[in-house]
C-alpha cells in the first residue's frame, strides 16, 4: 500500500488535520507534523522532528494512520429495490431557469400521474423489495402538488399495504412551495419523513432564476408558506434546499439569510448544467467556491455556539457512526436499488434519467425491468472507478453521481470532475467542524 | 501527544455481522437530488443500538 494514498493532510481555517481514509480517523496536528508530511523540514530541529516520526508511529501501532481497506470480495448488488422517485406530475407552476427537468416536463408532455399508475408504483416496490423493511417514496416532478389527490391516495395505499407486507413507507415530498396552503402544510407534516422545500436564498438571487410562467419571481410567494410548515414542523425532518449558480458565487451570503429567515435546515446545492450554459459552474469558480465555503464554516460555529444554531446538509458528518462498508462502495443505488418512475409508469435509473427514451428500463404496470441496463449500475461501485481509488473522499461521496458521470463523461466510472472539487473542499470544511464540535 | 489530538476514531470500515443490512435511506433521497453523499448518513443499526 502507498501510505501517501492512504492518509490526507490538510489545512483549513488556519489549522491543519490528518484523516486517515480507510479507517476515518481524524487527527488534528501541529505546523511541524503538516511540514513534515508535505517534505518540508529544513527549518526545524532534529529533536522536534523525531518527535514528529515517534507520534506518528504510535498512531500506525493503534490502527489510526495508514490502516489497510478491509479484504472482503467485491459484492456484485443485489437486485432488491427499496426506493422510488414518483413523478406524480410531469407539470410545473414555476419555469425555473436551470431546471434539468426542461421545466418540469422532462422534454415530454406536461401530464400528472394517473391514480392506477401510482398504486402500481407502490405494488411494484412491494413486489421486489425481498426482505427489505423501510420503503422510500419521493413524491417528485415537476410540482408534485399539483397531483395532490393522487399523492394522498398513494401515501394512504402504501401504508395500508406496508401494514399487510410488513414495510414502513417513509415519504418524501419535494415542492416549490406555492400551491402550499395551510391544510397541505398540515398533511405533509403528518405523513412526510421529509419534506423539501424550494428557495435559493435571498430574494434577488430566488427571483432572479425561479420565476412563475408569467415571470414573476416566487420569493414572495413562497417564504410565509414556509415559515408556516416550519412552525408545525417541531424537530421532524424538513430542508428549505436551493442551488446556487455561475450567478450567485457569493452563496454563503444565501444559506445565512435562509437560516436568518428562521430555517434551521438547509441544503444549497451547486448547479449542474451542461457545458456552455451561462449558469454552470466552471473551474475557473472553483476558488472563490472553496472560499465561500470556509467563510460559511467559521459562521456556522459561530452561530452554533451562540445561540443560532441551524444545519447545513453537506456540512452534517457523523464520523463515528457512518454507514458500513458496503454502503460505502454501493453509494446511492440508483439503477437498482432506488429507480424513478414517470407519470406514464416508465422506469428509469433515477429521477436524472426521466425522459431518456435509452435508458427506459420498463413499466411498473408490466413489472418487468430491463435487466441489461441494470447490469451497468449493478456492476458498477466505488472499486469499478478508477480516478476514485486514489481519492481521499471516496468513502463519503461513494464515487459520485452516476448520472453526472454518464452526463458529462458518458462513462458511469469517470467521476464528474467539478463536483468532486466541490465535494472534496466542503468535507474539508465538515472535518474542520467535527473537529471544533469534539475537541 | 505533543504534535497531534485525535479527535475521532470510528474505525469505520470495520466488517461485522450486521454490517450490510441496507435499511438506510438511498442518499439521494434526502436533499440533494445532484449529488451522492453517503458520508453524512447514519447506520441504521447503530441509531437502533443508540435508542
Amino acid at each position: 500500500m502507498d501510505i501517501l494514498l492512504s492518509m490526507h493532510c490538510f489545512e483549513c481555517l488556519g489549522e491543519y488535520f490528518l484523516y486517515d481514509i480507510e479507517s476515518g480517523a481524524l487527527h488534528v496536528v501541529d505546523r511541524i507534523v503538516y511540514d513534515y508530511l508535505q517534505g518540508d523540514i529544513s527549518c526545524y530541529s532534529k529533536n522536534q522532528i523525531d518527535e514528529v516520526i515517534d507520534e506518528l508511529q504510535q498512531l500506525t501501532d493503534n490502527g489510526l494512520l495508514y490502516t489497510n481497506p478491509p479484504q472482503v470480495p467485491r459484492q456484485i448488488k443485489e437486485r432488491v429495490i427499496k426506493s422510488l422517485c414518483l413523478h406524480v406530475s410531469h407539470d410545473c407552476n414555476l419555469r425555473c431557469k436551470y431546471c434539468f427537468a426542461g421545466q418540469g416536463a422532462y422534454h415530454g408532455d406536461r401530464l400528472n400521474m394517473s391514480i392506477d399508475i401510482a398504486l402500481a408504483s407502490i405494488d411494484f416496490l412491494i413486489a421486489n423489495s425481498g426482505t427489505r423493511h423501510n420503503l422510500e417514496v419521493d413524491f417528485f416532478g415537476g410540482e408534485p402538488l399539483l397531483n395532490l389527490d393522487v399523492l394522498k391516495k398513494t401515501v394512504e395505499y402504501a401504508n395500508a399495504q406496508g401494514a399487510i407486507y410488513n414495510k414502513q413507507f417513509l415519504f418524501t415530498t419535494t415542492t416549490n412551495g406555492l400551491l402550499l396552503n395551510k391544510e397541505t402544510s398540515d398533511y405533509l407534516n403528518q405523513t412526510m419523513e421529509n419534506v423539501v422545500l424550494s428557495l435559493d436564498g435571498r430574494k434577488s438571487v430566488n427571483d432572479e432564476l425561479r420565476v412563475t410562467a408569467g415571470n414573476k419571481g416566487s420569493y414572495d410567494l413562497i417564504v410565509d408558506k414556509y415559515r408556516y410548515f416550519r412552525s408545525i414542523r417541531g424537530n421532524k425532518s424538513y430542508y428549505v434546499r436551493g442551488t446556487f449558480t455561475a450567478l450567485n458565487l457569493d452563496f454563503c451570503a444565501d444559506v445565512l439569510h435562509i437560516a436568518d429567515l428562521g430555517f434551521d435546515q438547509i441544503s444549497l446545492e451547486p448547479v449542474v448544467l451542461s457545458k456552455g450554459d451561462v449558469l454552470e459552474i466552471r473551474q475557473e469558480h472553483l476558488q472563490t467556491i472553496f472560499r465561500q465555503y470556509e467563510i460559511l464554516a467559521k459562521e456556522y460555529i459561530e452561530r452554533r455556539q451562540n445561540g443560532r444554531w441551524f444545519s447545513f446538509f453537506h456540512f452534517v458528518l457523523d464520523l463515528e457512526n457512518s454507514p458500513c462498508y458496503k454502503k460505502k462502495l454501493s453509494g446511492c443505488g440508483a439503477g437498482v436499488k432506488y429507480l424513478a418512475v414517470a407519470p406514464n409508469g416508465d422506469i428509469y435509473p433515477c429521477h436524472q434519467f426521466v425522459g431518456e427514451k435509452e435508458y427506459c428500463m420498463g413499466n411498473v404496470q408490466s413489472g418487468v425491468i430491463d435487466e441489461s441496463i441494470r447490469d451497468i449500475f449493478a456492476s458498477t461501485d466505488l472499486t469499478t472507478k478508477p480516478k476514485c481509488a486514489s481519492c481521499w473522499a471516496k468513502y463519503h461521496c461513494s464515487g459520485g453521481c452516476n448520472a453526472n458521470a454518464i452526463h458529462f463523461n458518458n462513462d458511469i466510472s469517470v467521476p464528474y470532475e467539478i463536483s468532486c472539487e466541490i465535494f472534496k473542499k466542503r468535507l474539508e470544511c465538515a472535518l474542520y467542524i467535527y473537529s471544533k464540535a469534539h475537541e | 501527544m505533543k504534535h497531534i489530538k485525535t479527535i475521532a476514531n470510528p474505525k469505520h470500515n470495520c466488517i461485522n455481522p450486521k454490517s450490510g443490512c441496507d435499511e438506510c435511506r438511498s442518499s439521494c433521497q434526502s436533499a440533494c437530488k445532484t449529488s451522492c453523499t453517503v458520508g453524512n448518513q447514519v447506520c441504521e443499526q447503530k441509531k437502533k443500538e443508540q435508542q
